[in-house]
């Protein structure tokens, strides 16, 4: 008994998520030795691969030999579960998934899919990166960004609220505030 | 001769008076309505897929929507998801206001360009969805248009603003930039901007006030 409760305690989950796009490079990146034994030496002992549309199916792993324990799935209805139980998350840049992460205040790596034509959402990771809520990465610079990573140094991201826009959309329609 | 002449001749007078009326509409954007009755406005909002539509749920939910009824949700033919958030949202409002009936309206629209789509291609998918999108709010009429930066907004907002040049219908049009776009705006923000077809323009980043001085700063909406 102690011991599946020791087990389930030492349990330190990464979740890798690419929402509902095709991001091969990551998944990719995640499935290289490097980062999966970046990530072992950092103290995670499971990584779920979330990874939606893609082709790149990564190479599964009990885990035993002391190594990461390796599990993906295509799609779920409970990403939001995963995200939970997560010491760790690595996602794509969609606003969507980074915003989820952070509401959850999951320590977090983004990773921007430099493969989209029009790559405007590089933008929000960095920005945010530079506010210290995340980390900001490309699927190549994956392995540094795990291994300088400092958990303790990221700020807690407070929500924002649109009470701002409504008040002008009111103003604007000549409509009283409340 | 003096047939054509004269036929000339309407037709300058007509443009003239299309264009009279344009600037006049343009004058008018982004001046505050003076609301003599407060009659609830129907109002049509523009869902994208993902990060967008969370962003218009966090928009309505502060919103007094009993002043914005009936309202009609339009998504694009290629994303189930928003309009099911758009659902729940509204069958929340239900529960919580004990309203009957719900004054809500869900519709699909082909979209005018997919990400990863190509510029050559995004012409012909831009042609059809414009045609949907002129169906669509022929027989909408919203005097309330709200979106927040996919690209099937951009058709909607453009027929909506030819709509008040041809005295058809008056609308306000708020556009609220989504929080992913920091430094530059997104193609469908940047025409609405650049074109003043906007009533009121919002953006989440203080960078971009900066580079868009008719915009308003808004701060996050996440």
């Amino acid at each position: 008994m102690g011991d599946t409760v020791d087990a389930l305690s030492s349990k330190r989950t990464v979740f890798v998520t690419v929402g509902t796009t095709c991001f091969d490079a990551l998944v990719k990146a995640v499935d290289t030795l490097e980062v999966k034994r970046e990530l072992s030496r950092r103290g995670y002992t499971h990584l779920l691969i979330q990874m939606g549309r893609g082709t790149y199916v990564p190479t599964t792993s009990p885990g035993e030999d002391g190594s990461v324990a390796v599990e993906y799935f295509h799609f779920s209805s409970s990403i939001a579960d995963h995200l939970r139980e997560a010491s760790l998350v690595i996602s794509h840049a969609g606003s969507g998934s980074i915003f989820e992460t952070l509401r959850l205040a999951k320590p977090l790596i983004v990773v921007v899919n430099e493969d989209l034509m029009d790559n405007h959402q590089s933008e929000l990771a960095e920005e945010l990166a530079e506010r210290k809520h995340l980390y900001c990465a490309r699927p190549q610079t994956l392995t540094q960004i795990i291994a300088g990573l400092d958990v303790e140094s990221l700020l807690p991201y407070h929500p924002g609220d649109a009470t701002p826009v409504a008040k002008l959309i009111n103003h604007f329609l000549g409509l009283p505030d409340d | 001769m003096e047939q054509i002449n004269q036929s000339c001749f309407y037709l300058m007078s007509f443009l003239a008076i299309i264009a009279i009326r344009a600037l006049f509409v343009l004058y008018l954007t982004g001046k505050p309505r003076r609301n003599k009755s407060p009659q609830p406005l129907s109002t049509l909002v523009v869902l994208g897929s993902g990060g967008h539509t969370a962003e218009m749920m966090n928009l309505l939910s502060v919103l007094q929507t009993d002043r914005f009824t009936p309202r009609f949700y339009i998504a694009a033919a290629t994303d189930n998801m928003s309009l099911q958030k758009a659902r729940v949202f509204e069958d929340s409002l239900v529960e919580k206001k004990g309203i009957k009936g719900v004054s809500a309206q869900f519709t699909q629209i082909y979209r005018s360009r997919e990400v990863g789509q190509s510029y050559v291609t995004s012409v012909w998918t831009t042609l059809l969805s414009t045609a949907h999108a002129l169906w669509l709010m022929i027989r909408i009429r919203p005097q309330v248009v709200i979106c927040n930066g996919p690209g099937t907004c951009f058709p909607l907002c453009v027929i909506a603003f030819l709509f008040k040049i041809m005295g058809i219908r008056w609308s306000s049009i708020f556009y609220v930039e989504s929080i992913a776009r920091v430094r530059r705006l997104s193609l469908s923000g940047l025409l609405l901007y650049k074109l003043h077809m906007a009533d009121q323009f919002f953006v989440q980043w203080p960078q971009l006030q900066r580079k868009y001085p008719r915009a308003h700063y808004v701060g996050c909406l996440m």
